[in-house]
């Protein structure tokens, strides 16, 4: 049994695991996500990333944040106390059909990503009256 | 039995997501802060993001440092649901000893990005002095 060859098609793990040219720690930003009426809304926490390296990619229905940080460097001086570690920031979403997926709205603020996604409205069942002739 | 597995998988991930302490603070004092020191100075950095730097406490006594605030939650709108809450929110309130008394009416702090970065430089009557020895 341990020696058979493997002939069979392996099964991508689930979601398929993409490998990084990046040499740097990647960290999974904290989210909130909220939905209303017609809209969702979700916030990232990505400190250290702005509009210019920040980017929100929308792939068939798969939603990403990625933020690519700097680490903070101060010439002539040696860090002596460490409590966070700075790396990239990386999550995707499956997004529902609901959402007009040409229509997401980005901004960022202070560290914050904010994401507006439209949902698609109802198309409401429109009555038709009917007459006698 | 190849998809029973990738389902196990699947799971495995999901339960991976919920306890790699995403949604949850586990002993970890908010907010994290680095520290950089160098001849003439410490330099202080704290992720902070989503923060109004107007409500943001910054007090110096000494070699004390205190950062203090609040941030608060975006306003849910009316009828709004929540699907995922991680992010944390409130009071926080940090207190750091400095490798060395600080000038305090020379700390300077900058907000950018969600980092606040506070420069101090040391104290003049702190800083270390030569010695001359006299040969007799």
């Amino acid at each position: 049994m341990d020696n058979t060859v493997e002939y069979q098609k392996k099964p991508a793990p689930n979601p398929t695991e993409t490998e990084r040219t990046r040499n740097r720690k990647v960290y999974v930003p904290k989210v909130d996500i909220i939905e209303t009426g017609d809209a969702m809304v979700m916030y990232a926490d990505i400190p250290g990333a702005d509009e210019k390296t920040v980017e929100v990619t929308m792939e068939k229905s798969v939603l990403t944040i990625r933020g690519t940080i700097a680490p903070h460097e101060f010439e002539g001086r040696s860090i002596c106390y460490a409590e966070y570690d700075v790396g990239d920031y990386e999550r995707s979403f499956t997004v529902s059909d609901e959402v007009d997926r040409n229509r997401i709205e980005a901004v960022v603020k202070n560290g914050v990503l904010k994401l507006l996604l439209h949902k698609i409205p109802k198309v409401e069942a429109k009555k038709i009256t009917v007459r006698t002739e | 039995m190849e998809d029973s597995l990738r389902e196990l998988q699947r799971m495995q991930g999901e339960m991976n997501r919920v306890f790699s302490g995403i949604g949850q603070s586990l002993n970890q004092e908010a907010p994290p802060l680095n520290a950089w020191v160098g001849e003439g100075d410490v330099i202080v950095a704290a992720e902070l993001p989503g923060v109004d730097p107007g409500k943001v406490d910054i007090s110096v006594v000494g070699d004390t440092l205190t950062i203090s605030g609040s941030r608060e939650a975006e306003s849910l709108k009316e009828g709004g649901s929540y699907h995922r809450q991680e992010r944390d929110f409130g009071r926080f309130s940090r207190t750091i000893q400095l490798p060395f008394h600080v000038e305090a009416g020379k700390v300077e702090a900058k907000y950018a990005r969600g980092i606040l970065k506070i420069a101090m430089p040391r104290a003049e009557a702190d800083k270390p002095r030569k010695i001359a020895i006299k040969y007799e």
